[in-house]
This record gives C-alpha cells, structure tokens and sequence, in this order.
C-alpha cells in the first residue's frame, strides 16, 4: 500500500467505526445501520469483482452464482447438519474456489464478448440447480429459520455487532487485495489487462494469473454469501440471479472498477440506493438500475473515484 | 400398441424440439448479423424477441389489426427498436472497451425488459396463431398449425438473408465493414449506415421468431435473457457469422431441449443448452462451422 493508500484506510476505517454512532441517535436514519451491514456483505463480493475486472480485464457475470453457492452451502450444512456455522463457511468458500476453478480454466481462455456469455450461462445454471434441487435448497421458496453467528462465543445478536463484524472482515479482505495488487501477481494482473500478449511474451503465466485471481473473486463471493445466510437466516434463489450478479458489476462500476476504494464506495452507495431510496420505484427499480448502468459506462466509465482524482488510479508498488 | 405410443411420443418431442430450435436459430441469426458487421455480440438480441411478441399482443389485442398486419407491425416497431438503440447509444459508445460495450448492451436489455415489465405487466399473453384449425396428425403425433409457420417463416429469413449477404451489394458491403471498417469506408462504403442497418435488421428478425413463438409459448416481458442465451449458444454452436449452422445449430439445441423435457427433468430443460453453450465455448468457439483460423484472428 502506498502511504495515500494507508491514508484513505485509516480515514475509512475511522469514519466505518465512527458511522453507527452518527445515525443511531437520529430515529429516522437509525437503521442505516442494518443498511450497511448488508453493504459490507455486498462490498466483500465487489472487492473480487474490482480484482477481476477492474484489475484483470476479465468479465465475470457468474459473482451472484459464487454468492449463492457459499450462501447455500452454509444454509445446508448448518441448517440440516446442524454443522458448526465456522465450519460451514470455508466449506462454502472451498466448493466455490473448485467450481471456480474448474470453470475458470476453460472459460478463462475465453476473452471479451464470449466470456461474459460463458460466466452467463454458468450463472444462469447455478440459479436453475438452486431451483431444482427442492430437496436440499427448499427450491424456490427457499429455506428459512437458519443459525444465526457466535464469534469467539458471543452471539451476534445486535445489528451494531454485526456491523462491526463485516466491516471488520471487509477490511481485512481489503488489506489482503491490496497485498496481491502489491504482490509481483498484482503486476502481473495490470500487464494482462493492458496487453495480454506482451504479458505472455514477457513471461507472465496469464492463464494461471488468470484463474487464480477468478478463484480469488469466487472465495470472497462465497464468504460475503456465508455471512449473507447467517445474517438475514432465511433464503431464496431469487438473491443469486442474473440481476444480481449485474448488481455487482453496477456497484463497482459507478465508484470506479480501476480501484478498490472505488468498489467500497460505489458498493455503499449502491446499496442505500437499492435498499432505501429506490423503494419508491417498487420492481421498476430495474430502469432505474439500467439507466444509471448506461449512464456510467457512457459517460463515466472509470467511475466516481476518477472525479477526485486527474491521474488514472494506479496502484504502483 | 405400446411400441406405438413409444414411437409417436419420440416423434412429438422431435416436432417440439424442431420448433423451439428454429426459434433459437432465428435468435442466433441476429447476433450473427450485428457480429457481421461489428464484431459486437449484442447482449439485447433476447429482449428483441420477447419484444416482437409483446408489440404483436398489442397490435393484435388491443388494436384488434389482423394477425398478418400485427406480424408486420410488430417487425416494423421492434426493427425500429433496434434502429434507435444503435443510433441513440451504440454509435456514442463506438471508441468504448469491449467490456464497456458489453455492459451497454447489457443495460440496454436491462431498460427495454423494464419498459416492457412498465406497460404489459409481469402476466404472460398468448396470441391467435397464424392460421386457425386442427393440427395436423402425422404418425401419431400431433403438428400445430403454427409450428408448420414458424417453419416457414424461418426458411423464408434463412433464404433471403444468404441471398442478401451473398449476392446483393448491401450484404456485401456489410461485411466488408466488418472485415475492416477503415478499408471499406476507404472504398466509399457508409459504414456507419451499415452498422445502423445491422441492428435494425437484426432486431426486425429476433422480433420475427417473437411473433411467431407467441401462439405457442405466450410471451412476457423477462422471456428475453434466456432466448437471447439460448440463441446465443445456437449461434456459437453453429460457428458465430454463419447462418447455416446457426440454423442447424438451433435445431439441435432444440433436439436436446426438448428430449430433456421428454425423457429426463423438464425442470432442467432450460440447462440443457446452457450446458451445450458452455461446452461449445470451452472445446470448440469456433463453432462446428466455423473456421479455426479466422476465429483466432477475431478480438474475442
């Protein structure tokens, strides 16, 4: 992390910390905080996608799929195994990094146009299996009475708690991304996204890189869908859908996909504009989510972060 | 007996299956025109379709104009659909990344589903088939009147289109534009004008296979992202840029769809030929048509 990089952190981190103790005494926006439990949920997802896409280049329209398959796999283990939540989670995030895996090696080759309709149909697939499968998933109505979390034995009973909790994770996720993007791969990911042939030629793996940063993406899905589970308690395939995964891409587009305060930011804001402002819209909240989609990659196709900022945001080691 | 009704039961699915793989064929044509011309894939090929077949339920019900006049209006009206959606937003995005290309054509789907879903409502509706009467019976099984339409209709497109592109100096410039853009303009092409004439064509004909599914599957406003996904298949299938194996590319999709449904879970049906498009794009995205070396050559 560069020394402005660590800046931004602490100030974030400081305002995060600070934020339920600003909404909370006021009854009108107190639950803002549930609100932004559900953002630092989305936000853990959208740190994948940033890596993906934005440092990467490649598009993945399957981060709803890899959400629900951690969700589901948390849901089942622990809600018909009655199996310890924290051993559900990496079970969620280890299925997730295979399927990841698998598909990622053939769908990786792909580039463009192609790979977004493979991750397409992948996603697409995943929502028809949590439908089908009434049996383990309850199909589409779903599953419902499901544990909530303990950490290190305190229940997280309070919405602050949780709070604290996932923007806590988040911001690990966040100094673990911003490690990779430090790392000789993070490097290695930019050259892909600039010239993938001039990458190769120098001798960067690009197709390991590749998979491994989808892997990545996919884990850090899973666990934001293990969380999701605990948190909410009840389910439905409706969460994982094709809607959502472009939710995803729309929430790290508008902050900015070149950059991972850009993803926190546009996730945030995102999600106060889906949870809270947009209700007045009902279901034609779908224009409105088109609208700005157009708009952004119109207008504004480096995000919000690029109005504060002249230079293109480039993390250099 | 039982032999029989095993027969007549295989040779249903096969009627059904050549149906819906027509349809699918018809969805692929179209991103093989826009592809044909600028190596976009146009993620709102679907909502074209599920829009034929809503303008038509329109023309048809509520203005109460014949089926005929309603197919041509409903073609008309979504090829003009096509038209403002290149001129309104493709043309501005012409020098974007491929990635912010695909995520336009994807928030175009996006509007157009929603403003589908804003007048005609989350219910399905159904329109009269082309020409009324019993079906045909042939060996058991029974053949709509209107799959004998659908049938027709897609010939017809599949014809005129080769012809088109083969034979006409339109067609032919057409794909010089997409070949290279700046050496066609060089010979005095429009390739602008070509462009524009890519989507409106292309929406004009998804709209086609809309109208003509409608009597048999109702139409509502989020059939779109399936169709376009299933087409899509069919055209990378079929080797992306060929009308031929488009169309024989969709009728095996169908083949297996409706096999599926037949034999095995008609709750997967819908996976079926998901799974054959990702097959096809991991083992083989050149398409069983399609030439190995020019798809290397191509941006994606």
């Amino acid at each position: 992390m560069t020394r402005k990089d660590w800046r931004i952190f602490l100030l974030t981190a400081l305002l995060i910390a600070a934020f339920p103790w600003m909404v909370q005494p006021v009854k009108a926006v107190s639950h803002y905080v549930d609100v932004m439990v559900f953002a630092g949920i989305f936000a853990l997802v959208c740190l994948g996608v940033t890596m993906l896409m934005g440092y990467a280049g490649q598009v993945s329209m399957a981060q709803a799929a890899f959400f629900g398959i951690g969700a589901y796999t948390s849901a089942i283990l622990t809600g018909r195994f009655a199996l310890d939540p924290w051993l559900a989670m990496p079970a969620g995030a280890s299925l997730a990094a295979l399927v990841a895996w698998v598909v990622g090696i053939p769908a990786l080759r792909l580039k463009g146009h192609y790979l977004a309709m493979a991750t397409l149909g992948f996603g697409v697939i995943v929502h028809i299996i949590l439908n089908e499968e009434v049996e383990w998933t309850g199909g589409p109505s779903g599953m419902a009475d499901l544990p909530g979390l303990h950490v290190l034995g305190w229940k997280l009973s309070t919405e602050l708690a949780w709070y604290y909790f996932v923007w806590g994770t988040v911001f690990l996720a966040l100094l673990f991304c911003f490690h990779v993007l430090h790392s000789r791969v993070g490097r290695a990911l930019r050259a892909i996204h600039e010239e993938e042939s001039a990458a190769e030629a120098m001798g960067v793996p690009t197709a390991r890189y590749k998979v491994q940063v989808f892997v990545l993406s996919a884990v850090l899905a899973a666990v934001a869908g293990s969380l999701y589970t605990h948190f909410v308690t009840c389910l439905n395939p409706s969460s994982f859908n094709l809607m959502w995964s472009i939710r995803f891409i729309l929430m790290v587009m508008v902050g900015g996909m070149q950059s991972l305060w850009g993803a926190l930011l546009g996730t945030v804001l995102m999600t106060f504009v889906g949870n809270e402002w947009l209700h007045v819209f009902a279901e034609f909240e779908i224009l409105v989510y088109g609208a700005i989609l157009l708009v952004v990659a119109l207008f504004l196709p480096k995000g919000l972060v690029s109005l504060f900022t002249r230079k293109p945001i480039v993390h250099n080691a | 007996m039982d032999s029989f009704s095993l027969g007549s039961a295989l040779l249903q699915y096969t009627v059904s299956g050549l149906t819906i793989g027509v349809i699918y064929a018809l969805v692929a044509i179209g991103y093989n025109i826009i592809y044909n011309v600028t190596e976009i894939i146009n993620f709102a090929q679907g909502e074209f379709v599920m829009l034929g077949g809503l303008f038509a339920v329109f023309f048809a019900q509520s203005l109460h104009l014949p089926i005929f006049l309603a197919f041509v209006a409903a073609i008309g009206l979504t090829g003009l659909t096509g038209f403002a959606m290149e001129r309104l937003v493709i043309r501005r995005a012409r020098s974007s990344t491929v990635l912010s290309l695909i995520i336009i054509t994807i928030a175009v789907s996006i509007l157009l589903k929603g403003t589908a879903m804003f007048w005609w409502g989350k219910n399905p509706y159904s329109l009269p088939p082309f020409s009324s009467g019993r079906p045909f019976i042939v060996l058991g099984a029974a053949i709509q009147r209107q799959a004998v339409w659908i049938f027709a209709v897609s010939a017809i497109v599949v014809v005129c289109l080769t012809l088109f592109f083969r034979r006409s100096a339109y067609g032919k410039a057409m794909l010089a534009s997409a070949d290279n853009p700046s050496a066609a303009r060089m010979v005095g092409i429009p390739v602008r004008q070509m462009v524009l004439l890519s989507f409106t064509l292309s929406a004009a004909i998804g709209a086609a296979a809309g109208v003509s599914i409608t009597p048999i599957s109702l139409m509502e406003y989020d059939r779109g992202a399936l169709l376009g996904l299933k087409g899509f298949g069919a055209a990378v299938l079929g080797g992306l840029g060929q009308f031929f194996g488009a169309l024989v590319a969709g009728i095996v999709l169908g083949l297996a769809e409706s096999f599926c449904a037949g034999y095995l879970s008609s709750g997967y049906k819908d996976a079926v030929a998901l799974v054959i498009l990702l097959l096809a794009l991991f083992f083989k995205p050149e398409g069983l048509f399609g030439s190995r070396e020019a798809a290397k050559l191509k941006r994606f």
